[in-house]
């Protein structure tokens, strides 16, 4: 577990941080997804910007029905705050499984987001609801949609020398909703994660969003489910529909390796997409 | 004997050192002025090495020397120590750096030395080495058969060694006659040992002196100093093994490897100290691997339950060398406990010891038993399923009836003690055997599965008598010995030539020395770890070290007992038969005003001015101890589990463990053991496995996909046990390192299968991950 030679540079604003970084260099937030890899050597970076002191990428807030956190919030800070506990209680779940609480303590969703790993929870959570992605970079800032922000397999929409300065999650405090997930039992990251907030009218389901990750290169949303779910009352038969839905949503992008194969991964969505609504309902 | 201390579960001394981070390990130890090593490994499983071109790395920043296999001449291959008899035993040249042919992926081909740990992988990483790939094979059954690719010239087919134990016709002709058959393939998967620290060495060459010290992560310097000297060249006496800290090794700490011997050799060419320690990655490439058998084994039995034998054909993996001891794990220590508790008459076996394209194979914690009690296990539920009975009912009926000293069973062992009843029937009190039957029924109507796993075992350990060592091809002793020296101000140092690594044994064998001599158990302080100061010794493994140090020790305090005897009655005017001992004092029988301490006779044995004629002077005592035979701890393990039929996830509810190892020194050691144990050994059963893929390539190469253990998959342990004195034990204990995990994997995959028999599943390869329980289910209902 010995890095590559690289330099180091502690940068105090976003200007700085976007002056200082170099055409190998990297952004270093928690470095609980980066660290790793450079050891590995993996990842072999000639230069880390060190941006988790710039208290603008810290914080949580919720304005005009949205949610803004910033790139270097915690996953710690995420799962422990009022705001994103009302606003989004499934991303606060999601960004609680990551990992320990060591983990959590200085792993920031910025740098998970940014790191791509297919089996990473908050993914889901941020495609199903649709929440989108506030990048910036010397030549000005661009907003990403969470769908187009996941490209593939450890691929993302941010080009060399930008950094993630907000996710913006939807007030979706209306909503019934929930995570969950099945964890691979080495890493515990999900084998799968399923992703339903729920819109109910009474018994009655005015639409759902859906995202699956882990069973996927990239983190999915599930139109497809979602279509199944909205008007129904969530009976056996929706939920069978949702499933063979959702079977097809992610169909596309679905994953396995020798101990956790694709048959197994694409069965098992469909098991945790009824779990989760289950969750989600209470 | 004091029953205060022996049997007190006091904590253990060693922990606020490890706990607090203070303990000193081999890589804390810095040397002045030292190099570091990096070592250039293989990326292939079968290569031949065409060439090398160090010549860029040479010239990066920091680096002093890169050397190849063809620069090392001087230095000589590792050997194999355990030369199994009557086996055609091969044993493959190991040389420290592989320089035709690179056999696994981490075989090193070459090392840097650098004056930092990052400059020295730097350039490990622009040594450029140009190999022409060969043909791989992993799975020992197949590297077995006739056109699979051939590792080594010398090592025909592959087959190291064909070990066999029994009378193959004889055996034939029981089961031909049986009633009933059982036939499993049994896979074995490959396991990490992952202990928490990782191998690591320093060494430093002292050329005004001769004198070579390394530091290693070992479980025996005593047979690290022996084999170093050996590859080195080096004379025995001028080779010094200092064992600091070690943080466990579960049996992968017992084998000489290739960097402790490139560290000394380049100690010695370098004229400078060279350190090294591996990354957990070159700690899963590199160090051994446990278990990792393909077995095909039968057992037969009559129509009312009665065992008629067991039958088994093993290939054993040797990965790419055969390690130190290899070829004694799968054959003596694995096949000689066919028998088990139960009163089988015909066993046999085969093992097969087969080179294969991964990283060589070596004791892991159990070291062939627990492959050999699982078989049993298996194939004992096997036959219970066969003849439609109660699998509790059929291992009562079969087990060896109660025996206090000696029963020897078909395997020629000779049994020492055991009342496995007592435990089989303690345990199952605990479990509530009859009613958790009645649950599951209940449960079953409801679609729960639930199941329960019922492991009766014995268990040969505290190897052992060294002629057995010796007839069984053991390339050295296994006595201990121990010296018990007190000093003037009545402090005792106990000198061991073992070496724990997370035992507990400097709190035990305290323990022990304390109930014998009656110094309070705090003056007394366990040394190990060092060949320079330690007496001999063949080291940590086996369960071994309370019984064979702690018998060494407890007749060393005891001549020491009969020396301040003899001295306090001299000093006290009286006959010696006249004097009475207890706790740490000498008093005259009828007179118990007039005593002497123990303290006290140290002192007068050290001024030494007041003697009985004869006595020499002093206060110390040592004593070689070679047991007359091993011990044999034995118990009963019982799991409960529920198994989710729509994901395949397994829930272990309930594990009991009743286990008798004599009489407990100290019962939270003991308890920590057992817990330990069946963690890993449950763990095997569910969740860890190698995984390589066709081309040699590790696919569980870090923690992320080779699945340790985690405390959250455990309900608390409900532990139990009898007490049966080892009758040939100075103090009757036996040895209870390994026994949770010879037990545990058996009674976890017994409970899963039990649990799943409803859904008519009958078998599904180790470790029972979800996916592969799903898939069964799958499988055994058409997906429906």
């Amino acid at each position: 577990m010995w890095p590559q030679q690289f330099d180091y540079q502690r940068a105090d604003s976003i200007a700085g941080a976007l002056a200082a970084i170099g055409a190998d260099g990297k952004f270093l937030a928690g470095g609980h997804s980066l660290l790793p890899a450079m050891k590995l050597r993996l990842s072999t970076p000639d230069q880390l910007v060190d941006i988790s002191r710039i208290d603008a990428l810290r914080g949580i807030a919720n304005g005009n029905g949205s949610l803004s956190i910033g790139g270097a919030a915690t996953h710690a800070d995420i799962a422990a705050s009022a705001a994103v506990g009302a606003a989004c209680p499934a991303l606060a779940q999601a960004c609680g499984m990551v990992g320990d609480q060591a983990v959590r303590n200085f792993g920031t969703l910025g740098g998970n987001i940014a790191h791509a790993d297919p089996a990473s929870d908050p993914p889901s959570v941020l495609v199903a609801v649709g929440a989108s992605v506030t990048i910036a970079s010397a030549d000005g800032e661009r907003t990403v949609g969470a769908e187009d922000f996941f490209v593939d397999l450890f691929e993302t929409a941010l080009d060399d020398g930008e950094l993630i300065t907000s996710i913006n999650v939807p007030d979706l405090s209306d909503h019934q909703m929930a995570y969950v997930k099945l964890p691979h039992p080495a890493s515990r990251y999900a084998i799968v994660g399923v992703c339903v907030a729920l819109m109910m009218d009474g018994d009655t389901c005015g639409h759902a969003h859906v995202g699956v990750g882990g069973a996927t290169v990239k983190a999915v949303k599930c139109a497809g489910a979602e279509a199944a779910l909205a008007g129904s009352s969530l009976d056996d038969a929706a939920l069978s529909a949702a499933v063979a839905a959702l079977s097809d949503d992610i169909g596309e992008w679905l994953t396995g390796d020798v101990a956790y194969p694709e048959a197994y991964r694409s069965a098992m969505a469909g098991v945790f997409l009824k779990r989760a609504i289950s969750a989600a309902k209470g | 004997m004091s029953t205060r201390i022996f049997g007190s579960g006091i904590k253990r001394r060693e922990d606020p050192r490890l706990i607090t981070g203070e303990a000193r390990y081999t890589d804390d130890i810095k040397l002045q002025g030292a190099l570091h090593m990096a070592v250039v490994r293989s990326p292939y499983a079968h290569a031949k090495i065409l060439s090398i071109d160090s010549s860029a790395a040479a010239g990066m920043p920091g680096v002093r020397a890169i050397f190849t296999g063809a620069d090392i001449g001087d230095l000589a291959g590792l050997p194999t120590a355990w030369l199994i008899p009557d086996s055609d035993l091969k044993t493959p040249e190991h040389p420290a750096l592989a320089s035709d042919v690179a056999r696994y992926v981490g075989d090193g081909v070459a090392i840097v030395l650098a004056d930092s740990r990052y400059q020295a992988q730097d350039a490990a990483d622009a040594v450029m080495v140009d190999y022409e790939e060969l043909p791989v094979v992993v799975d020992p059954h197949e590297a077995a058969q006739a056109g699979a690719p051939q590792l080594h010239d010398d090592v025909e087919g592959n087959i190291a060694f064909r070990w066999v134990m029994g009378d193959r016709e004889a055996a034939d002709a029981v089961f031909e006659a049986a009633d009933v058959v059982v036939s499993e393939r049994i896979l074995q998967q490959r396991l990490l040992p992952t202990a928490m620290e990782p191998r690591a060495a320093s060494a430093q060459y002292n050329a005004a002196t001769s004198e070579l010290t390394l530091w290693c992560t070992t479980q025996n310097p005593h047979i690290h100093r022996f084999i170093i000297s050996a590859v080195t060249g080096l004379p025995e006496n001028k080779v010094r093994v200092i064992a600091p800290e070690v943080g466990g090794g579960f049996g992968s700490k017992i084998p000489c490897y290739p960097d402790e011997a490139l560290v000394s050799w380049a100690a010695k060419k370098l004229g400078a100290p060279i350190r090294w320690a591996e990354t957990r990655s070159e700690n899963y490439l590199t160090t051994i691997h446990g278990r990792d058998h393909v077995q095909f084994v039968d057992m037969a039995a009559s129509n009312d339950g009665k065992i008629l034998g067991v039958r088994a054909t093993v290939y054993a993996g040797m990965g790419a060398y055969l390690s130190t001891a290899a070829p004694g794990i799968p054959t003596i220590l694995h096949g000689l406990l066919y028998v088990g508790p139960y009163t089988i008459d015909n066993v046999f076996c085969e093992s097969i010891g087969v080179m294969t394209n991964a990283t060589p194979t070596d004791a892991y914690r159990g070291a062939g038993r627990p492959e050999a009690t699982f078989l049993l296990e298996r194939m004992v539920d096997k036959v219970a399923g066969a003849l439609d009975m109660d699998p509790v009912a059929l291992r009562r009926q079969n087990l060896i009836p109660p025996f206090a000293d000696g029963h020897e069973v078909a395997t020629t062992l000779i049994y020492d003690s055991g009342d496995y009843e007592a435990a089989f029937d303690k345990a199952l009190a605990m479990a509530g055997y009859d009613d958790f039957r009645a649950q599951q029924a209940q449960a079953l109507q409801a679609g729960r599965y639930l199941g329960i796993g019922v492991t009766t075992y014995t268990e040969m350990c505290g190897l052992g008598p060294s002629q057995v060592a010796g007839a069984v091809g053991f390339q050295g002793g296994l006595w201990e010995s121990a010296t018990v020296r007190v000093t003037p101000t009545g402090k005792v140092q106990a000198l061991i030539g073992a070496s724990p690594h997370g035992q507990g044994s400097e709190t035990t064998l305290a323990q022990l020395i304390s109930s014998e001599l009656g110094f309070p158990v705090d003056d007394i302080e366990v040394i190990h770890g060092d060949t320079t100061e330690t007496p001999m010794g063949w080291g940590t493994y086996g369960s071994r070290t309370t019984p064979v140090t702690g018998a060494a020790l407890a007749q060393a305090s005891r001549k020491l007992k009969e020396k301040a005897r003899a001295l306090a009655a001299h000093l006290m005017e009286a006959n010696p038969d006249d004097i009475e001992y207890a706790d740490g004092s000498f008093s005259v029988k009828g007179s118990p005003d007039q005593a002497q301490s123990i303290q006290e006779v140290a002192l007068m044995a050290h001024l030494a001015w007041n003697m009985p004629e004869g006595m020499d002077p002093g206060f110390e005592e040592s004593q070689f101890y070679d047991p007359p035979n091993f011990v044999y701890p034995f118990g009963t393990h019982i799991a409960i589990v529920e198994v989710d039929p729509v994901t395949g996830s397994i829930d272990l509810q309930r594990y009991i463990a009743v286990d008798d190892c004599g009489p407990q020194i100290n019962p939270e050691i003991v308890a920590g053991q057992i817990h330990g144990g069946v963690v890993q050994g449950v763990a095997q059963a569910l969740c860890e496995g190698v995984i390589y893929d066709d081309s040699g390539q590790l696919l569980t190469g870090t923690m992320l996909d080779y699945c340790l253990p985690k405390a959250d998959m455990f309900p608390n342990f409900e532990l139990g046990e009898t007490v049966t004195p080892s009758p040939h034990h100075p103090v009757g204990v036996k040895g209870v390192g390994e026994t949770g995990t010879i037990a545990s994997t058996p009674t976890v995959y017994n409970a899963v299968l039990d649990a799943l028999a409803p859904l008519g599943v009958a078998q599904i390869d180790m470790p029972l991950t979800a996916a592969k329980v799903w898939q069964a289910i799958q499988n055994a209902n058409g997906g429906n």
